[in-house]
């Protein structure tokens, strides 16, 4: 766990799911493969977005990051 | 990860391809993909018009977005459903997109011109998928016809495919097998040549282009998608596709490119027309006519039937009431 020294709080990572609007936290830095696994998702059904850039699964996503994760998977029948 | 074709840093890895690509790399890719598509499969050339069925979601205007880009003669249709706030936030998103482009968007009303989808399948006991499809199949064969177009347009991606294929396999349908194709040539001079440029894109390349054009599409799925059988399809082929990458996009190309043919439609002849809409059917009356027309018939029986029920509870009410004025 990252601890920000100057200010004595813990970083966390905000992470939003998307299209169900949830809010995840995450404690550390880890790859964005990583994080998929943990919240069982496969690579090829999901965006993962920092700010403006799309992230692939090498990238490393860091404690005080926001990230979100949005489903590409749409369709009915 | 670099990019496959210039080595700057990768946003995208496309395993299938054995790839990964920058912004402006993946921009190019997906453009000749659409390009060669297009003209190999000979879905339709710059001096046709075409009708482009937009949901507000990624693909369809994903689509629209790169044929207006490639000079296509193109105009959007967006059937409105009627499916509380989804679909009135997915017409805002289809509106905005037409605004900013400066392209004409046709706007159909389903409240107005027939029956909701909602209501349909609350009287019909239909899944309100199977309404919403057949909805969508008249209103968009009678606006590509009515205007004139040449062809239709819908951005169904290789996921669609894939998972419609599994489907049609796993039931072995083999009349909806033999309709599979991405350009579906008219049975009718009502019908219209209908094609499906982004079916060799995954849907994650469909939502990458999105993401990277800055379209501002609905993210929210459609509440009646949920535990819908093509989600589960689509679950299982991604989870084949991450244990062996390109199986997905194998079986749907090897099927078009192989297969496919080996299915043949049934020799019904060409379609009649509707006794009521006028539009192709090889039954009297169409599947679309027979829907609204099940839905007015069974509504307007609720109704009566609401209304005699309310009528007898008052008489009952009455009848337990003492009567006031008697006197003893």
């Amino acid at each position: 766990m990252s601890v920000n020294a100057a200010r004595g709080t813990v970083a966390v990572m905000q992470v939003k799911l998307l299209p169900q609007n949830q809010m995840l936290t995450f404690s550390g830095s880890m790859i964005v493969s990583v994080l998929l696994k943990k919240l069982d998702l496969l690579p090829e059904s999901v965006m993962v977005i920092r700010g403006s850039s799309l992230l692939t699964e090498e990238e490393r996503v860091q404690a005080d990051d926001e990230i979100e994760i949005r489903s590409v998977i749409s369709g009915g029948v | 990860m670099k990019c496959t074709r210039c080595r700057e840093r990768a946003e995208l890895a496309l395993r299938s391809h054995n790839a990964a690509f920058c912004r402006s790399c993946f921009l190019i890719y997906f453009q000749r993909q659409v390009e060669r598509t297009i003209r190999q499969d000979k879905m339709f050339t710059p001096d046709e018009r075409i009708l482009v069925a937009v949901s507000g979601g990624k693909d369809s205007l994903a689509l629209w977005d790169i044929l207006i880009e490639q000079g296509y003669q193109t105009e959007g249709f967006y059937l409105a459903l009627g499916i509380d706030t989804y679909s009135s936030q997915s017409q805002q998103k289809a509106e905005e997109f037409a605004r900013k482009r400066q392209v004409n968007l046709r706007v159909v009303q389903l409240e107005e011109e027939a029956v909701p989808v909602p209501l349909a399948a609350q009287f019909t006991r239909r899944m309100p998928c199977a309404a919403c499809g057949t909805m969508k199949r008249h209103f968009f064969d009678q606006a590509a016809h009515d205007g004139g177009f040449q062809v239709l347009a819908t951005g169904h991606n290789l996921d669609d495919e894939a998972a419609r294929l599994l489907g049609n396999v796993m039931y072995w349908q083999t009349e909806y097998l033999a309709r599979q194709q991405a350009v579906l040539e008219p049975s009718h001079p009502k019908f219209v040549r209908k094609v499906r440029p982004l079916y060799r894109l995954s849907e994650l390349e469909t939502a990458a282009y999105a993401f990277f054009r800055n379209i501002d599409y609905i993210i929210e799925e459609c509440p009646n998608s949920a535990g819908a059988t093509q989600l589960f399809y689509k679950d299982i082929l991604n989870r084949i596709d991450a244990k062996m990458p390109g199986s997905k996009r194998n079986f749907v190309q090897k099927f078009m490119r192989s297969a496919q043919s080996l299915f043949v439609m049934p020799e019904d002849g060409p379609p009649r027309e509707c006794e009521k809409c006028g539009m192709p059917s090889y039954a009297p009356v169409c599947s679309f006519c027979n829907l609204v027309s099940e839905v007015e018939r069974k509504h307007e029986h609720a109704q009566s039937t609401s209304k005699l029920k309310a009528k007898s509870s008052k008489q009952a009410d009455r009848a337990e009431q003492p009567h006031l004025g008697e006197a003893h």
